[in-house]
């Protein structure tokens, strides 16, 4: 690129040193050196996510909102800065609009079960699609099973996108609520959510978007959206495992009842009534996470210190030269090949199982994941399995991609 | 590499390419569903039984080499065995691919090409799917499907 007229200048993706920070990537693994392509599960920590941890249990432990000593009120800053954090990274109007969860799949069983009872009733539908993730299923299975609902699929294409053409012939006046990934692990599929929302919100139907992949690949704006809920999960955002976020719209939290019962989600209890704090507490009986919520606040600080719109470009240069390497590997196929992706690359290799694909690479130090994802409806639409997944994040490289095609030359000679 | 290739021996590469007794049986004395949930591994073995001999045992599904292999060789194993032979079978198959990697273990003949799994416990499910699905088919009374979980 040739510098132009406006606009400062950025410095070039430094991938070199973005992997120095992470201290588990330089480990190697069955004598070669790590190669770690298994994002998509969880992705590894940086030294500030580490640090922040560290920090905070050596500096400032105690409970959160109970206590009037300078510990208490260092704890409770740390945990509700992180709120603001999230806010900011999420673009949610307010920091109260933050839920602090355990994870993504707790997000999707809050909503359920209190959104999803006070609107779902007996005849109605509750639309997903095909390529969602069981977190993104069996909440909605359960709540129609108990509301006398009808759970509906939009289905996808060979390539796995989304049937829009299905997806607005299938919303009606009966959906109440719409819930969709922005991006699926097992596929790497971008849904145009912004569309989605539109047409579901013309329905009258309220919009949960599972972003548990979509929040590390790519900026995510829940106001611009328009989403009524959006969830995210803390150890894929670089953060550690036990924090999750549940962003829902002020309006709809307010009128929610509570999810669970116990400390801080009061304002005042009796045993005659109780009557329930404003949000977020609400949403957040019992002491919380707190050393989660400030880890995962230094996970998306150090994203956003990169820049969200650098680490989609890096990655999606990486998808671009994984898609035409892995197509170079004989017998290759790759499963999930929509036209708006992000670097998620699943395949089956002819003749061999993807479980013997996960072993032998893994012995080069290549770590993938294999099996179906938790996806299996996905499996099923495409009739294999399980797949073999490769899954890159801000610290991978073009050399982990030629390490991952030399194993699979591996794989191809041991199976002669 | 070299556990690899212990692993990955020829005499399983081939059971997995050519799966011996690869087939459904018509009215089986027993029908028995396996399932591994961790990879999606999934058989059906059928067993005929002659009194208390297996007089034929087959199986279908899909799964990884491991898996195959280890039906494959199972079916062949267990033909014309007695039903409490084919459970002392399982008992020794079981012992040999759980003792650890570092000691010694009884010579199963074919069915030793199995023992590389030690090195991999990720893998030690794959190969005794076949084992426990038959395990149950032949017990007394067959309950649900197997799982290896
Ligand atoms: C698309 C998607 N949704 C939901 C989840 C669930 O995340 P968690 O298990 O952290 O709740 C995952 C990750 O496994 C995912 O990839």
């Amino acid at each position: 690129m040739t510098a132009g007229a406006a606009g400062p200048r950025v410095a070039p993706y430094d991938v070199a040193r973005v992997r120095g920070e992470f201290p588990i990537l330089a480990q190697r693994v069955h004598g070669q050196p790590l190669v770690y392509l298994d994002n998509a599960a969880t992705t590894q920590k940086p030294r500030a996510v580490l640090d922040a941890l560290r920090t905070y249990y050596e500096t400032a432990n105690a409970n959160v909102h109970r206590g009037v000593h300078t510990l208490s009120e260092r704890a409770t800053a740390g945990f509700e800065g992180a709120r603001q954090t999230v806010a900011r990274f999420l673009h949610a109007a307010e920091p109260r609009e933050i839920i602090f969860t355990r994870n993504a799949t707790e997000g999707v069983n809050l909503v359920a079960q209190t959104f999803g009872r006070q609107r779902v009733g007996a005849g109605d539908e509750v639309l997903v699609t095909a390529m969602e993730h069981h977190s993104n299923i069996v909440p909605w299975q359960m709540l129609c099973e108990s509301a006398g609902a009808r759970l509906r699929v939009v289905p996808i294409d060979d390539e796995g996108a989304l049937r829009m053409d299905e997806l607005r012939r299938l919303i009606g006046p009966r959906t109440k609520i719409v819930a969709v990934s922005q991006l699926s692990n097992a596929l790497g599929t971008i849904n145009p959510v912004a569309e989605i929302i539109a047409i579901a919100h013309e329905a009258g139907a309220a919009v949960l978007v599972d972003g548990a992949q979509a929040a590390y690949h790519m900026p995510v704006d829940v106001q611009a959206l328009d989403c009524d809920f959006y969830v995210c999960t803390g150890h894929k955002l670089y953060g550690p495992t036990g924090i999750g976020v549940l962003y829902g719209k002020a309006a709809h939290l307010e009128a929610m009842p509570p999810y669970q019962g116990g400390g801080d989600m009061i304002a005042s209890v009796t045993f005659e009534k109780t009557t329930y704090n404003v949000i977020p507490a609400k949403f957040e009986a019992g002491t919380p996470n707190i050393a989660g919520a400030i880890g995962l606040a230094a996970g998306l600080d150090y994203m956003t210190a990169i820049g969200m719109d650098r680490i989609q470009a890096h990655e999606q240069e990486l998808l671009e030269y994984g898609t035409a390497a892995l197509a170079a590997v004989p017998g290759l196929r790759l499963i999930g090949t929509a036209p708006r992706k992000a670097s998620i690359l699943s395949f089956v290799i002819d003749g061999i199982h993807p479980h013997d694909i996960g072993t032998i690479v893994d012995r080069e130090g290549v770590a993938i994941r294999t099996g179906h994802h938790c996806a299996q409806p996905v499996m099923e639409r495409f009739g294999v399995p399980a797949t073999a997944r490769a899954s890159l994040a801000l610290y991978n490289t073009r050399e982990d991609i030629d390490r991952l095609v030399a194993s699979l030359h591996t794989v191809h000679e041991v199976f002669g | 590499m070299s556990e690899l290739n212990e692993l990955y021996q020829q005499m399983i590469l081939d059971h997995n390419r050519r799966p011996r007794n690869f087939r459904a049986i018509e009215a089986p004395s027993r029908v028995q569903e396996g399932y591994n949930p961790l990879c999606g591994d999934r058989l059906t073995l059928y067993v005929t039984l002659d009194g208390d001999i297996v007089a034929d045992v087959a199986f279908q599904g899909s799964g990884c080499a491991i898996s195959k292999a280890s039906a494959s060789l199972m079916t062949e194993a267990l033909k014309g065995k007695r039903v409490d032979e084919a459970r002392a079978l399982f008992d020794r198959f079981h012992r040999m691919i759980t003792t650890p990697p570092d000691q010694p273990v009884e010579d199963l003949g074919k069915l030793s090409v199995l023992a590389g799994v030690r090195e991999f416990p990720t893998r030690v499910k794959c190969a005794s799917l076949a084992w426990h699905t038959m395990k149950t088919a032949v017990a007394d009374e067959t309950a649900g499907p197997v799982t290896t979980e």
